[in-house]
């Protein structure tokens, strides 16, 4: 068999997170590889071991049969393994030249001889297919033409394997084809490629192989033509059993949130939400199911006044908040779990009681005449950790001592004790144990129980499945579909989250597809 | 006086007012333009102005008419090594850059005033005997029209400081040292992945400023002043910082801004001569080039745009 | 190793280094250390005068202080004290010299004048910082030297072509008779009371009001605090311009209890630079601001004795505190440090 790299047994720890355990992958010369997993199955960290920026606690590297340690990027590039980074390490006021010569320049007398340099680039280009215009700043090109230079760049430096981590998670449709034509063309030139992706399309197109990740655990190689969409699918997702989340039948009343043709772009620029349509009713929960990048960020961000929409409306509870400030969309009836509770969701060098009174500081009773009554703070503070099981020594501690649990426990104690109309639970029980996450998932049900209207954001299939009333499924900017979860399973979700539309399937596999 | 005869009289006094300004800000330039922000350089060139009257004084039997050159050289050196504490404070202690530059300051000044009075007994120095001297450059000066205006009565460090500016646009634009020094300012990760040393690239860069703000006030020190006291060096580490953003982190903006400075602060000593200005009250004259500088700073005269990775320790592994 | 224990090692630490480093200084340079930290305690305690003239040197030292530790906790750099400072000094001697009025609205209303021209001289970099988001670094330092220039002319101005405006009338004076009898003759004066009412104040607004709830939040975590429905952009200014009022008051201290005049100045007067020690030593707390101005006051002035009792001069207190401040800036060295050591105690 040959191998150019063979990863045996590899074991990468974070702490106590195993974030890798017990891994093997094998790369056949020639091949296109394609390493498929959810979001922190550990695809990623992998890679990162084998391009030197991690050291693995355990296991074996062997490069074209030979025993190795890569112990940084460098020993890697000596090696011919090359990285083409999903976020870009290019330097934006350089030009292509620039970028891709960078610690390697060629010189005539100790300046950079940029004009050989340029040729030497075109040359490697053409002959890889790679359209690139060497002269052009970073700044000015598309992210297409970016990605070519990250490409070039380990070309440049004589790279035989390449590593793609995610390389079609910025791309337009018509980018994407380009760039598995030019895969296909680099395979055809002699080298082996790696392919981190959770996209099954891209993976059926393109792949000679398939390993699959799944929460850190290698669950086997498949090869692409012996396999389909339905059966990588399931391999991704897996068959957990999830304790079912005990909850009754929903009654779903009126509509509480409306969104209308949604356009969000994020801080680049770039559409992340491309037209996007959903209603939310009071009495019910929606899950929205995606993997993350297809939009859910932008999304709550522009529901809670946090970034700007360019077009579209948000009407909660027949108010229109297109636009608002967080304090207008929060008076409009609005709770937040945030998606990121270091950054939006709390202020850790506060006290945990001071965090608690975030949203209300400036009301009655807290606030009067400018004076802040810090004995009702204490009130209500005390009265939310006993009530939500607030784990922390006092109300008094930082917020930053808490654990990630009991953060988020105050956080839905403070936007729930607030009565909201509309709940937005972003990532609630992200990094949670199972007991927090129980006991929030509760919450949550309560909540749609009073008669609120719940929208929740979740990367867990299994969270989705079993707390929402309804599932909207986000691909690519836009609500791909809505169903009820008893009428649907994780195969389908899986495929409908990964970019396959149900028709589609239909049309290829030439089948039937059973929903289960 | 002609408007020619005006241009004649305060061109050269800009020019040599400026040249102090170009080096310190040059060395402003290759600091920040590798991430590191250099709030220091009013300090690095106190020390530079002390060293290099001391040196001046001390040596000048041994050097003769050479002494000011082989001073420039001791200031270099000395406010070098200083800069190093900003150096591993800042790239190796991840100290807070402007709180560390603040403390470069105090320090310069405060150890340059020390050591006059530890040793002169007094708060200042004497005054030197041997400066730098002006001469007509044989030629160029004698072109018409422009041969007087800047080749005439000209000092040679401010040629050398011309020279300095466009050295350093040289080394920045067109050798790999240049290339990589301005990849680890704008994005020390990528830098870090095409296997750069960013930490070594930042020391080489806060070490090359200090050097160079010590030039700068040994400059200014022995051919506008003549003697170090504690109001020698009284804001032009700031100015040069100024120019530097002014100049937008280019050398040779930096030039053009510095000898911007060095008009306007030629402008507040000299303007009582000048027809039209000696009616604008020297008040405005003297916080002219401040009021610019927060202007440039502001984004008014064109947008400002600092290195992206400017002040932002760089923790290597972090993703 | 709790947290807050280290949060007071690390200023500690940095003052013991300071002064070892101080010492080492002295030796070097051929002077004896322990008669010149001898020198710098009798400069502090030698007699009541010094012990008066220590005090009084405190007073700008506190406020100086608070402003730059205000700031700090709203995430902002305001190393224009000095500036604000000059301007708050100017104007208190103006309303000083200027009006005829009874000393209860007078004093009042010269001290207001200060605080309102420091705070109007801050206004500009927190404008610029909340809207534009300029680095309020540059911007702080240039008004420094804007204000030392239109201070000066202003003086001149007033004091037709002279470089005094003048002595205040008494009515706006701090002069304390009963301080100077007790401290045979010191300056002190009472305005010491009015920094110390401003500790009071800035504990009172950071720890009690609404506002203060808002600037801390907004100084740990802007994007939390706008999610919290905060306007961060008029925190910013607001705290900018309450540290330059500070800023501003300390200048009413020298005008109208140490000097009794403003003058032209040459330079800087350093108070505004030694207020970021203080606020740095202090952790940014009115606490420890008190115990931040106590050491470097007492050093400042205890520095002048240095010269006459054992020779050395008095530049050698600012090279400490210039290394104090170097070494707070390095803490998380220390802290490592501090780790490192508890580590090892907990492996034993």
């Amino acid at each position: 068999m040959d191998y150019v790299i063979e990863m045996l047994g590899i074991r990468k720890e974070f702490g106590s997170f195993v974030a890798n355990d017990n891994i093997t992958l094998q790369l056949k010369k020639g091949e296109i590889h394609a390493l498929l997993g959810e979001n922190g199955a550990g695809k990623s960290t992998l890679m990162n071991v084998l391009f030197g920026l991690y050291q693995p606690e355990a296991g074996e590297i062997k490069v074209k049969g030979k025993t190795v340690q890569i112990t940084d990027p460098n020993v890697a590039n000596k090696l011919g393994i090359g990285m083409v980074h999903q976020h870009f390490m290019l330097v934006e006021n350089f030009t292509v030249t620039e970028n891709i010569i960078l610690g390697n320049e060629l010189t005539k007398a100790g300046i950079i001889n940029i004009k050989e340099a340029a040729k030497k680039i075109q040359k490697l280009s053409e002959m890889y297919g790679l359209d690139v215009d060497p002269n052009a700043k970073i700044e000015d090109i598309s992210v297409g033409m970016q990605q070519r230079v990250e490409i070039l760049k380990t070309l440049y430096r004589g790279a035989d394997i390449l590593i793609f981590d995610e390389p079609t998670a910025s791309l337009t449709p018509q980018e994407i084809h380009e760039l598995i034509q030019i895969m296909k063309r680099l395979i055809k030139e002699g080298k082996s490629i790696i392919l981190i992706t959770h996209k099954l399309k891209e993976i059926m197109d393109v792949s000679d192989r398939v390993t699959v990740i799944r929460k850190g655990e290698g669950i086997g190689t498949v090869i692409t033509a012996e396999t389909n969409p339905n059966e990588l699918a399931s391999l991704m997702v897996g068959r957990q059993v999830e304790f079912k989340t005990i909850k009754g039948e929903a009654n779903p009343t009126v509509d509480a949130l409306i969104i209308k043709d949604l356009v969000v772009t994020d801080y680049r620029g770039i559409e992340k939400v491309k037209g996007l349509n959903l209603t939310v009713r009071k009495g019910e929960i929606l899950g929205i199911a995606g993997i993350d990048g297809n939009g859910q960020s932008e999304l709550i961000e522009a529901i809670t006044g946090l970034r700007k929409s360019k077009k579209g409306s948000i009407t909660i509870n027949g108010q229109d908040v297109t636009n608002k400030k967080p304090r207008k969309v929060t008076e409009a009836g609005v709770g937040h779990i945030p998606q990121d509770r270091h950054k939006h969701g709390l202020v850790l060098d506060f006290p945990i009681g001071h965090n608690i009174a975030l949203q209300t500081y400036y009301l009655d009773p807290i606030s009067k005449n400018g004076i802040m009554n810090y004995g009702k703070v204490s009130e209500l503070a005390q009265k939310i950790i006993k009530e939500f099981d607030v784990r922390t020594q006092g109300e008094h501690t930082p917020a930053r001592a808490l654990s990630g649990g009991n953060q988020q426990k105050a956080i839905i104690g403070r936007e729930v004790t607030r009565n909201p109309e509309l709940l937005i639970a972003a990532l609630p029980t992200r990094g949670l144990d199972v007991g927090a996450i129980e006991f929030i998932h509760q919450r949550l049900i309560e909540q749609r129980d009073k008669g609120k209207a719940v929208l929740l954001l979740s990367f867990e299939l299994d969270e989705v499945m079993n707390v929402s009333d309804r599932i909207a499924v986000i691909y690519d900017g836009q609500i791909v579909d809505t169903l009820l979860p008893k009428e649907t399973s994780e195969q389908e979700l899986g495929l409908l989250m990964a970019g396959q539309r149900k028709n589609e399937n239909d049309k290829k596999q030439g089948e039937t597809v059973h929903v289960e | 006086m002609s408007f020619l005869d005006v241009l004649y009289f305060i061109i050269p006094s800009a020019i040599f007012y400026a040249s102090p300004l170009i080096f310190t800000a040059i060395g402003g330039v290759f600091s920040e333009r590798s991430g590191v922000v250099n709030i220091g350089l009013e300090g690095l060139m106190v020390m530079g102005a002390f060293i290099g009257i001391l040196f001046n004084l001390m040596f000048v039997d041994t050097f003769g008419s050479l002494t000011p050159w082989f001073a420039l050289i001791a200031a270099m050196l000395v406010s070098g090594l200083f800069s190093v504490m900003h150096a591993v404070a800042s790239i190796s202690f991840r100290a807070n850059q402007t709180i560390s530059g603040v403390a470069i300051n105090l320090l310069g000044v405060a150890i340059a005033l020390f050591s006059v009075k530890m040793i002169y007994g007094k708060g200042q120095t004497d005054y030197i005997q041997e400066r730098f001297i002006r001469f007509d450059i044989p030629l160029l000066s004698d072109i018409p029209i422009i041969g007087p205006m800047f080749f005439k009565d000209v000092y040679s460090t401010s040629i050398l400081a011309v020279g300095v500016a466009v050295l350093a646009w040289f080394v920045i634009y067109k050798t790999p040292f240049g290339l990589r020094l301005r990849a680890v300012g704008e994005h020390p990760m990528a830098a870090d992945t095409m296997g750069v040393n960013v930490t070594k690239m930042r020391y080489i860069a806060v070490i090359l400023s200090g050097a160079l703000a010590g030039i700068g006030g040994a400059v200014y020190a022995q051919s506008i002043s003549g003697e170090f006291s504690h109001s020698t060096i009284n804001g032009q580490g700031f100015m040069a910082l100024a120019a530097m953003i002014f100049g937008k982190w280019h050398p040779l903006g930096a030039l053009g801004a510095a000898i911007f400075f060095g008009f306007a602060q030629a402008l507040s000593i000299v303007g009582g001569q000048i027809p039209y200005v000696d009616q604008v009250p020297p008040y405005f004259l003297h916080i002219l080039p401040y009021v610019l500088t927060i202007l440039a700073v502001a984004g008014f005269i064109g947008k400002a745009n600092a290195p992206k990775a400017s002040g932002i320790p760089y923790i290597k592994g972090k993703r | 190793m709790s947290n807050r224990v280290v949060n007071i090692l690390v200023p500690v630490i940095s003052v013991i280094l300071g002064l070892l480093v101080g010492a080492i200084v002295m030796l070097v340079s051929g002077y004896d250390p322990v008669k010149g930290y001898l020198a710098l305690w009798n400069g502090i305690f030698g007699d009541a005068y010094a012990i008066g003239e220590t005090i009084r040197q405190i007073t700008p030292y506190i406020l100086a202080g608070l402003a730059v530790a205000f700031a700090f906790r709203t995430g902002l750099f305001n190393i224009g004290v000095e500036g604000q400072l000059i301007v708050g000094w100017f104007a208190a001697a103006y309303v000083g010299i200027t009006f005829d009025l009874p000393m209860y609205i007078h004093l009042p209303l010269a001290i207001i004048a200060a605080a309102v021209a420091g705070g109007l001289w801050a206004f500009i970099p927190g404008l610029l910082k909340a809207k534009l988001q300029v680095h309020e670094v540059i911007v702080t330092i240039m008004m420094n030297y804007i204000a030392l220039h239109t201070t000066n002319v202003l003086i001149k101005i007033v004091s037709d072509g002279g470089d005094n405006t003048g002595t205040i009338k008494e009515t706006a004076s701090l002069k304390s008779a009963f301080f100077e009898s007790i401290t045979d003759y010191s300056r002190l004066h009472n305005g010491i009371f009015i920094a110390l009412a401003m500790v009071l104040l800035m504990w009172f607004i950071l720890e009690k009001t609404t506002m203060g709830y808002e600037l801390k939040s907004v100084g740990f975590n802007q994007h939390a605090s706008q999610y919290a429905g905060m306007n961060v952009q008029k925190n910013i200014i607001l705290s900018m311009v309450i540290s330059g009022a500070f800023a501003g008051l300390a200048g009413a201290m020298e005008a109208l209890g140490t000097f009794q005049y403003a003058a032209t100045k040459g330079g800087f007067t350093g108070i505004g630079f030694d207020g970021i020690a203080v606020a740095l030593l202090g952790a940014n707390t009115p606490l420890g601001v008190i115990f931040g101005a106590v050491l470097f006051g007492s050093l400042k002035y205890g520095a002048l004795n240095m010269p006459n009792e054992a020779g050395i001069p008095v530049e050698i207190v600012s090279i400490v505190v210039a290394i104090i401040i170097f070494f707070v800036a390095c803490g998380y060295v220390i802290r490592y440090f501090l780790e490192k050591m508890n580590k090892k105690k907990e492996a034993k």
